[in-house]
């Protein structure tokens, strides 16, 4: 009897797990392999560490891994002290028909891709751009100006392309926050920021640590974004990973840098959980 | 990561189809860049041969990035750079050597064919044939730069923040050019090369404050150039005619340490399933009416013997003004390069994107 | 004596409706104050406003004979124990109740003995680490309670915090409540839509409907003297007729019912006159049931009828009967004496009651 469940537990899950191994498992597996691979001479490869001693003796790939990862906590913060008003707002305050508008409204961008989004805030940040020409018809500069190309550009590009995917989880959990909670928390004597402090960020916890991670990730493998609105001093490890699979043809060190990668992410949302107190169960469950 | 991903997800799909059905002959899947396949040609080789055809449009790296993840399957025919075919195939071996009896030579001009085989030949075997060729110069508006005639120009102080350029390979050879060195002198020489290389790396960094924004794509060039957000880049020498047309004051300039020829060729990659096809799209696209569409599509002209009489007159005119006749022969056309070249030049780029 | 809580003429409008119509009451200190109405009526819309999350339209509320009005809720002198309690999940049970205490910025040490002395007089000593969803029904309740209490409010608002628990758990929880009301000696004002709740626990009771109150009074008055026909109908069970006055005489008069049942009942000193359409309240407690007609003689309604249905239900149990034209059914209490316990279907009982029973009110009004 149980063993006959097991094997149709075990049926059940195959499809799934056959689904997992090809396309999740065994492509690392083999990125692994190839980044444990050093190239010795015209197609001659041998065993080593070595991609991963390039990556750590290049003061270059260290700086741009620590600058992503920089930029990416602090799209991360940034997106979440906007989206937390707006998904309160929404959550809590809007009702019927504008909830839903304002909620269409954060979809919206989605409608589109990636590319036309940010193409988007080319045409509006661009020295020949809709807010330089705004800025200097209504006379606030003497010429046009450059908003492009820039860090700031890659963090309002990133902040906006990841907005729906920290509101989303916010106003879940903030939703399920009843009403009669946060009046007990003024009722008790509570003001504005002692209930939020104590009472709706609490409760809120796992939405905020499931969108930041979500948000951080996008934010570290977004490869679009930091290249098109950075421009030439973009220096996003995406764009170094892709340089080395597609231009150098130097898959070895590609694929370390691909690992680098992983183990830095992973290393920050396990961080991240450790700091707030949460666990990867409680978050995404 | 993502591209080891696709690039095994394509390997597996590629060999669940190659193993569950027979080779069918009728199908082209054409690995090639924008223009070379317009649909007219396409529809008239579909209704003159029978063959369908797939075109997935790419660039240099991108195909060989894929033809590299798939150890040369999932397509038939490619269109690499000539000198972009010796270096892979002795280090991936993605092609396979060309049946030069499956191909009518008449067709083609016969130095540009010659110099292609010579160009691309592995162990003794030829693996490509010239298809489309053209320069990389200088697009500059003539009125708003008119100091800028070679690469090292775009550095000088009255076009500061005004200029563009790819941070790519062509960038650094068409640099070293006009500093005075010659690059492909020292290609055998890995050290020689890197010493060039070290110089080329100072000086487009000392460079970087002046440039706008390196640019990625075609199409973001055009957009620069036409806001007048930028008033000289180095560019292709089509993107500088496309433009010449609707602005008479930007135009293609080559360059007066010489514009960089380079030829794309067609290819035949390892595991193609339609070499019929592909030998049948060689000589179908060569014969020189058709070759004249291409030109009309792509804005280059091709090696096809006899095209020029069927192209456009514009074209024709823009061209020889770009091209008199001392800077046509001060074409550097890329030699073929040495695998590992790459890896320096990859290092240079890289810290030239970083430096502040 | 100031009274704790004072409502004067209290209006609250949402748009063109009116929540709230011009409410007065006055809650004297130390008292249970019940508000008992329908749901819709009103009674929640007013306990927001003496909390302090909505603002009145017009009229005054004032504890301790000062105006809160323009107090908002986090300083009110007044804690409400929500319906579904709404203690704080991500806190413990001690932190729960020492929130308000953290507010009003009370050192620690403090903080701790009060919570200890909260739990110990809830007679839930020792919880103070544990987690919200670990306790059952009734020991939330309290420690609703004690959140509240800790900061000492003048008066204690509850927003039926008894409608989520089970029947058994209510019938405790009310006599429980009254304790500690009793314990605390704090004014409790209560919102209820369960009559049973509202007699069992409170010194006074309001009854509301479409946001006006329509009797303030004890529980006994509500229940044996309505001022209304809603108050009548809405406080304990009872037969109701509609009918025609027919004769009236000092407080006792006659009405035929709609289906031509002819009933003695009283005015207890409304203004009915002969002619006017009314209704007719008579509680199935107040009808007597006999084998033999002798027995009733001194009431002044009697009839026959034959028992169609017995509802069995212990001490409550009833009958209902038919009079013998099978004009009209009547509700009947059977006595707990269990003398009527052999009572079969279909046999034939002997009522009467006295008119004084039969509150009359005049129609058209709710």
């Amino acid at each position: 009897m149980r063993t006959q469940a097991k094997l149709g537990l075990f049926l059940l899950l195959s499809p799934l797990l056959l689904w997992l191994t090809l396309l999740i498992l065994i492509p690392h597996v083999d990125m692994l392999l190839v980044s444990l691979r050093e190239r010795i001479g015209v197609g001659q490869y041998q065993t080593s560490l070595a991609n991963y001693f390039t990556f750590f003796s290049e003061p270059l790939y260290l700086r741009t891994f620590v600058r992503t990862a920089v930029m990416s906590i602090m799209a991360t913060a940034i997106t979440l002290l906007i989206a937390f008003p707006v998904s309160y707002y929404i959550a809590k305050m809007a009702r019927g028909r504008v909830r839903s508008a304002l909620f269409l409204l954060c979809l919206v961008p989605f409608w589109v891709s990636e590319l036309v989004r940010t193409f988007g805030w080319m045409i509006l940040l661009r020295e020949t751009g809709v807010i330089s020409k705004l800025l200097q018809y209504l006379n606030l500069t003497d010429g046009p100006v450059e908003l492009l190309y820039n860090d700031a550009a890659i963090m309002v590009g990133l902040v906006y392309t990841s907005m729906l995917f920290m509101v989303v989880p916010l106003v879940t959990t903030l939703e399920s926050l009843p009403d009669e909670v946060i009046e007990a928390g003024y009722d008790l004597g509570g003001n504005g920021l002692s209930v939020l402090r104590e009472i709706v960020i609490p409760h809120a916890m796992p939405g905020i640590v499931s969108g930041c991670i979500v948000v951080f990730m996008l934010s570290l493998g977004n490869y679009l974004t930091p290249t098109m609105l950075g421009g030439k001093d973009s220096l996003w490890f995406t764009e170094l990973i892709y340089s080395q699979f597609i231009v150098r043809f130097n898959w070895e060190l590609g694929a370390a840098f691909g690992f680098m990668l992983l183990i830095l992410s992973s290393t920050i949302v396990w961080g991240m959980l450790k700091l707030t107190g949460q666990s990867l169960e409680k978050t995404m469950g | 990561m993502k591209h080891v991903a696709s690039a095994v997800c394509s390997a597996l799909t590629i060999a669940f189809v190659c193993g569950t059905t027979p080779a069918s002959a009728d199908t082209l899947r054409l690995l090639t860049w924008g223009g070379y396949a317009p649909e007219n040609v396409v529809a008239k080789f579909e209704a003159e041969t029978g063959h369908t055809v797939e075109v997935t449009k790419s660039n240099n790296e991108e195909m060989i990035a894929k033809l590299r993840a798939t150890g040369g399957g999932g397509f038939d025919l490619a269109q690499p750079s000539q000198d972009r075919i010796a270096g892979p195939q002795a280090e991936f071996g993605i092609y396979k050597p060309i049946d030069l009896s499956k191909i009518d030579s008449a067709q083609f001009i016969t130095s540009m064919l010659e110099a292609t085989k010579a160009n691309t030949t592995v162990g003794g075997e030829i693996y490509g044939v010239p298809h489309v060729w053209g320069t990389s110069g200088l697009v500059v508006d003539t009125k708003k730069a008119p100091s800028v005639k070679d690469y090292t120009d775009l550095c000088n102080a009255e076009v500061a923040g005004k200029v563009s350029y790819r941070l790519k390979r062509p960038t650094l050879i068409g640099f070293a050019f006009a500093m005075g060195l010659d690059p492909f002198a020292a290609y055998g020489d890995e050290a020689a090369y890197k010493a060039v290389m070290d110089k080329v790396e100072a000086k487009l960094v000392d460079c970087k404050p002046n440039v706008k924004t390196y640019w990625g794509g075609g199409d973001e060039l055009m957009g620069l150039l036409r806001s007048g957000e930028i008033v000289a880049s180095m560019a292709w020498d089509t993107g500088g005619w496309k433009l010449n047309a609707d602005m008479p004051d930007i135009t293609f300039v080559a360059p007066a340490s010489g514009a960089l020829g380079w030829v794309d060729t067609f290819v035949l990659p390892a595991k193609g399933r339609a070499d019929d096809a592909a030998y049948a799209w060689i000589n179908f696209v060569m014969q020189p009416e058709i070759a004249a569409m291409i030109t009309e599509a792509a804005g280059n002209f091709t090696a096809s013997k006899g095209a020029d009489a069927f192209a456009d007159e514009a074209l024709k005119v823009r061209y020889q003004a770009s091209f008199p006749a001392e800077a046509l022969d001060n074409i550097k056309w890329y030699p073929p390069v040495p695998a590992g070249l790459e890896a320096i030049e990859g290092g240079v780029l890289d810290r030239v994107k970083a430096a502040k | 004596m100031t009274p704790d809580l004072e409502c004067l003429n209290l209006v609250k409008k949402f748009g063109a409706t009116t929540a709230v119509d011009n409410v007065s009451f006055d809650v004297p200190p130390g008292s249970f104050f019940s508000i008992l109405g329908p749901s819709g009526c009103g009674k929640t819309t007013i306990m927001r406003m003496i909390a302090g999350f909505l603002d009145p339209s017009s009229g005054d509320i004032k504890i301790r004979d000062r105006s809160v009005l323009n107090t908002p809720p986090n300083k009110r002198p007044v804690n409400m124990v929500f319906q579904h309690l709404a203690l704080f999940p991500m806190m413990t049970i001690a932190e729960n109740i020492g929130y308000g205490l953290r507010r009003n910025g009370l050192p620690k040490p403090e903080i701790a003995r009060k919570v200890d002395e909260a739990l110990e007089r809830i007679g839930l000593p020792g919880i103070g680490n544990r987690k919200v969803d670990e306790l059952s029904g009734g020991q939330k309740q309290r420690v609703a309670i004690a959140r509240c209490m800790v900061l000492e409010p003048d008066v204690l608002l509850l927003d039926e915090p008894l409608g989520a628990l089970d029947l058994k758990l209510r019938e405790r929880m009310k006599v429980e409540l009254k304790a500690l009301q009793a314990a605390f000696d704090t004014t409790f004002v209560y919102i209820t839509h369960d009559q049973s709740e509202a007699l069992v626990m409170s010194d006074q009771i309001a009854v509301m409907n479409h946001g006006r109150f329509e009797q303030i009074g004890t529980g006994r008055e509500l229940y044996y003297r309505p001022d209304s026909a809603f108050v009548a109908g809405f406080v304990g069970d009872s037969n109701r007729w509609a009918g025609e006055i027919t004769r009236v005489d000092g407080d006792g008069l006659e009405i035929r019912t709609d289906s031509g049942l002819l009933l003695r009942g009283a005015s207890h000193g409304r203004v009915l006159s002969v002619g006017e359409k009314a209704q007719i309240f008579v509680r199935p407690e107040a009808i007597r049931i006999a084998h033999d007609a002798g027995e009733l003689d001194h009431f002044d309604n009697r009839m026959t009828g034959r028992v169609t249905s017995l509802l069995f239900n212990g001490a409550a149990s009833r009958i209902i009967v038919q009079d013998p034209e099978g004009r009209e059914e009547i509700e009947v209490n059977l006595p707990q004496s269990g003398e009527f316990a052999g009572l079969a279907r279909g046999a034939e009982v002997q009522i009467g009651w006295s008119g004084a029973q039969g509150n009359c009110f005049a129609a058209g009004g709710h």
